[in-house]
């Protein structure tokens, strides 16, 4: 369960006030927006690389506002990827589980799984340099799963991507929710992500996050 | 109209007296290049000049003297020294002055335009004094290390450094001021600036949006740093100690004031080749600057095509 309450996030002269959200366990949530509308802002503040200037954000009842990003076991993928440009893929699938130290053998085994449900298996050894922009994301997405996140935050990820990319993308991203039985908040202002994905649906206008049913 | 139809009859006219794109081409590329190929012209002229004044007889004159090749040694060992010493201090200060620049502040107080104002000038002295070390003459970064050692704490820490050296084994050093640790710190002062400068510059030019994406993914501050950042900043890091190699390597103003130059004890190649022009000994200065010259380009050299594994084509500061 996933709780924001009466999250304020106060950036210069951009504002969001007060927001209440409540993500049930396994949800597949999707936030809509228009662009400048702050979603990116709120998925941010989520991660920890953003301070709210009141307010709580709660993981399964644990109060996580005031904990650095590295412990919030949030798994994000941004909409530019930002993968690291000196690493090789497999490298970056296991970076969350290097730095939690855990063993070599394990780290393994866990980063073939993720390649293996991502379709990674034969872009391990290369560096991102020369990646597509739908394998670019769907390393991006495979990093931030492998560690087992509580919840996995995705900045518009298909927007980046042509139409075959996309759909190949919206069937592995329902797959990576099904397997990993992750909760997922995923933003986007694509009306057909919404439809194919989501589990709950959500819009945030006026500086508010409400249900929305009106594309379903 | 009348002047409508005047610009575009003289139009034709006015590109058939203007030379074809590809000679207009050519044109604008050799004035580019013209005024770096005269000063080119101006290095090499110097070296030239250098090698026909001096002839092969000078050279084994000034290597056959024992003051010389103590000298030569001497200034590789602190050259080295003071650039491991100013990388140290280059790298996290280069870092953090990429990372806490003046759009990290504004995002970070954007709801405190007061402390937003405070930080940022704050960052701008930090930044000022910084540049200090480069904008001195240096014979003023002689005088002023001399002045500082004159202080009582200054004076402390000379008779300090003095015990350590004796309690590591070196009782012929004794303290700082006119000691072989007085041309580290005189070469370190003005080399370490222009080393935080060069890191300072690549970790700017490096995205910070990984190391935050990797705070994320359950990375510390320094593992995002170690991990992620410093591969990225590799070539940085040779082109600043090569530049805080190759500075040291030339320093002598402050050297001079700070260090002194008493032969077979703080006497550096840059010093050598004074001394001899103070002696009269021309022939024997200019054979001590090609020493030094043939010295720096090997060294650097070298160092570019082991560090950088020659992968890319810019110059040996990187």
């Amino acid at each position: 369960m996933i709780k924001l309450d009466k999250l304020t996030i106060l950036q210069g002269n951009f504002s969001l006030r007060e927001i209440d959200v409540s993500i049930p366990q396994g949800a597949y949530a999707i936030l809509m927006g228009k662009t400048g509308s702050g979603k990116t802002s709120l998925l941010e503040t989520i991660c920890g690389l953003r301070r709210p200037s009141s307010g709580r954000i709660l993981i399964n009842d644990q109060d996580v506002t005031r904990l650095p990003p590295s412990q919030r076991q949030i798994g994000y993928v941004p909409q530019d990827s930002a993968l690291f440009p000196t690493m090789n893929v497999a490298r970056q699938i296991g970076f969350g589980l290097e730095v939690r130290n855990v063993k070599t053998a394990q780290r393994k085994k866990r980063i073939e799984e993720v390649a293996e449900l991502l379709e990674l298996n034969s872009l391990m050894k290369r560096n991102p340099g020369g990646l597509s922009g739908g394998e670019l994301q769907r390393v991006a997405l495979a990093r931030a799963i492998s560690f087992r996140p509580r919840l996995l935050c995705l900045d518009e990820p298909l927007s980046s991507l042509d139409e075959p990319a996309r759909q190949s993308m919206i069937d592995l991203l329902r797959a990576v929710h099904d397997s990993e039985n992750v909760t997922v908040l995923h933003i986007t202002h694509s009306s057909m992500e919404c439809r194919q994905l989501g589990t709950l649906q959500l819009r945030l206008a006026n500086g508010k996050v409400e249900p929305f049913e009106g594309l379903v | 109209m009348n002047l409508l139809k005047t610009s575009m009859s003289d139009a034709p006219t006015s590109s058939t007296t203007q030379p074809p794109p590809g000679n207009r081409n050519r044109i604008f590329w050799i004035t580019m290049s013209g005024f770096g190929v005269m000063y080119l012209g101006l290095i090499v002229a110097m070296i030239f000049a250098d090698y026909q004044y001096a002839n092969w007889q000078d050279f084994k004159d000034l290597l056959g003297d024992p003051t010389v090749r103590f000298s030569v040694w001497l200034s590789l060992f602190t050259c080295t020294i003071s650039a491991i010493l100013s990388m140290w201090v280059a790298i996290p200060t280069g870092y953090v002055l990429a990372r806490v620049g003046r759009d990290a502040i504004n995002s970070r107080f954007a709801n405190q335009p007061l402390m937003r104002r405070c930080l940022r000038a704050l960052r701008y002295v930090i930044d000022t004094l910084l540049d200090v070390p480069i904008v001195l003459p240096p014979l003023v970064v002689g005088i002023s290390l001399l002045v500082l050692f004159q202080t009582s704490a200054g004076r402390w820490l000379d008779g300090m450094t003095n015990e350590v050296f004796a309690a590591l084994g070196f009782p012929g050093i004794q303290g700082i001021t006119y000691e072989i640790p007085a041309i580290i710190l005189a070469q370190f002062t003005v080399s370490a600036a222009f080393a935080i400068r060069t890191m300072r510059d690549t970790f700017e030019q490096i995205d910070a949006r990984p190391e935050q994406i990797a705070t994320t993914l359950g990375a510390s501050h320094y593992q995002a740093f170690s991990d992620v950042a410093m591969p990225q900043a590799r070539f940085g890091c040779v082109a600043a100690f090569t530049l805080a190699w190759a500075r040291s390597l030339g320093e002598f103003g402050p050297i001079l004031i700070f260090a002194g130059t008493t032969q077979m004890k703080t006497e550096v190649l840059s010093t050598t080749v004074y001394l001899n022009f103070q002696m009269g000994n021309l022939k024997g200065a200019v054979a001590a600057s090609l020493l030094l010259l043939t010295l720096a380009i090997f060294v650097l050299l070298l160092m570019r095509f082991v560090a950088l594994a020659g992968d890319d084509d810019r110059g040996i500061m990187a």
